[in-house]
């Protein structure tokens, strides 16, 4: 079977695909969130050092993660609106940033809340904590260059331009504990060394991962619906004829 | 090149740029954007005179003191190269122990001892069930003479 994907880069082709693929990305997520937070909060051991403080671990790892990782994915279809000059590209850009913003959000208050009973602190200004409270400015960034300018195309290029020359930090955000002495603990977990946790454990976070990623990808989805229908308005209802077609796309 | 891929080289070209120039500037700063000094740079004079900043290392097995009134504590932060002796007035967070990594802010007394103003516990990347930390630490004990190879996987 071949698909014409290019065909789907049309935002009004588009528009029912992400519609299709919204409640499957949510059950996904609702089910693996419910798993994590079951073996996190109740079959994962105590921690040797921490206790039961540890626990924080399965929202805030995976929070930070996503936090990053949604920046890189804003930055690339920012980079292919620009280089494509692609409206549904710009489009991606604007749903992903409030909900990367909110994962930057999460990441630091848990931390925060983390901090405090092993640290001994709320907010200390290392380097970790430091570039990743930067992360949060450079989405609200994006999202208020964005809207403070009137100009359609002229606000894509330009939050498009500003959220691809952030992107720089996100290594620095990754690599802020082995490059500097912080107070912030070393990674447990990486791509070149075995992971430094039980097995249960890490399997916990790994689902609120995944749980979290599915769940983006839902909130994106029907984020960009939203915008498709604010900003494709005019050709949107003036291609629907009757009532029965409106039903019929939504 | 079609105008299309010429966008593409200029943002990749961008991005490349920017890259080398935040690696230049990091670098220029590297000394500036520690969160701590070890015990190694307070002995070679590495450390900024006359103004607070941060110590941190482990706290050396058996130095911990406290004095009669029960608030005031010594302690000797060390990263196996270099001792410093400190002392410190208040609570100390739960996980500061022994044998643990610490870090303290405070300034230099002319005698070599920190006095801290705020000792913070820095915890490492390990998480593993109380049982698990047993297991490694008597492994630990009875194969530190024979040999040094041996892996014990929590769990």
């Amino acid at each position: 079977m071949k698909i014409n994907w290019s065909k789907y880069s049309a935002p009004l082709a588009f528009y029912p695909l992400a519609g299709k693929m919204i409640p499957w990305f949510g059950t996904v997520a609702a089910l693996t969130i419910a798993v994590g937070l079951y073996i996190g909060l109740l079959v994962a051991p105590t921690d040797f050092q921490q206790g039961e403080a540890y626990r924080i671990i399965f929202v805030h790892v995976p929070a930070a993660w996503m936090s990053m990782f949604l920046y890189v994915v804003m930055a690339g279809w920012a980079a292919v609106g620009l280089g494509l000059n692609a409206r549904l590209s710009f489009m991606m850009t604007q749903a992903i940033a409030p909900t990367g913003a909110m994962f930057t959000f999460l990441a630091l208050v848990t931390g925060a809340m983390w901090g405090k009973p092993t640290w001994g602190a709320w907010w200390v200004w290392d380097a970790r904590l430091t570039s990743e409270l930067i992360l949060l400015f450079q989405y609200a960034g994006v999202m208020l260059l964005r809207t403070s300018i009137d100009d359609q195309r002229r606000a894509d290029r330009a939050s498009g331009v500003c959220a691809l020359v952030g992107v720089v930090n996100i290594p620095i955000i990754y690599f802020s504990v082995q490059w500097w002495n912080t107070l912030h603990q070393g990674a447990s977990v990486s791509m070149t060394a075995a992971p430094k946790m039980a097995a249960i454990m890490l399997t916990g976070m790994l689902l609120m991962t995944f749980g979290f990623w599915m769940y983006s990808l839902a909130v994106i989805l029907s984020r960009v619906r939203c915008v498709i229908l604010e900003r494709e308005s005019v050709q949107f209802w003036s291609k629907l004829s009757s009532v029965a077609e409106v039903a019929e796309v939504r | 090149m079609t105008p299309r891929q010429k966008r593409f080289a200029a943002i990749g070209l961008g991005l490349v740029t920017l890259g080398a120039a935040t690696a230049l500037v990091l670098n220029a700063f590297q000394s500036n954007l520690v969160f701590f000094f070890t015990p190694t740079q307070v002995a070679n004079g590495e450390v900024p005179k006359g103004r607070s900043f941060r110590i941190g290392g482990m706290v050396e097995e058996g130095s911990l003191r406290r004095e009669a009134d029960g608030l005031t504590v010594h302690f000797v932060v060390t990263d196996t190269v270099q001792r410093v002796p400190v002392t410190y007035k208040g609570i100390l967070p739960d996980l500061f122990k022994e044998g643990k990594g610490a870090v303290a802010q405070g300034q230099l007394g002319a005698d070599g001892t920190f006095i801290a103003s705020e000792v913070l516990a820095k915890h490492d990347e390990n998480y593993m069930p109380p049982e698990a930390a047993e297991a490694l630490a008597k492994a630990k004990a009875s194969g530190a003479q024979s040999s040094k190879t041996v892996i014990v996987q929590p769990q």
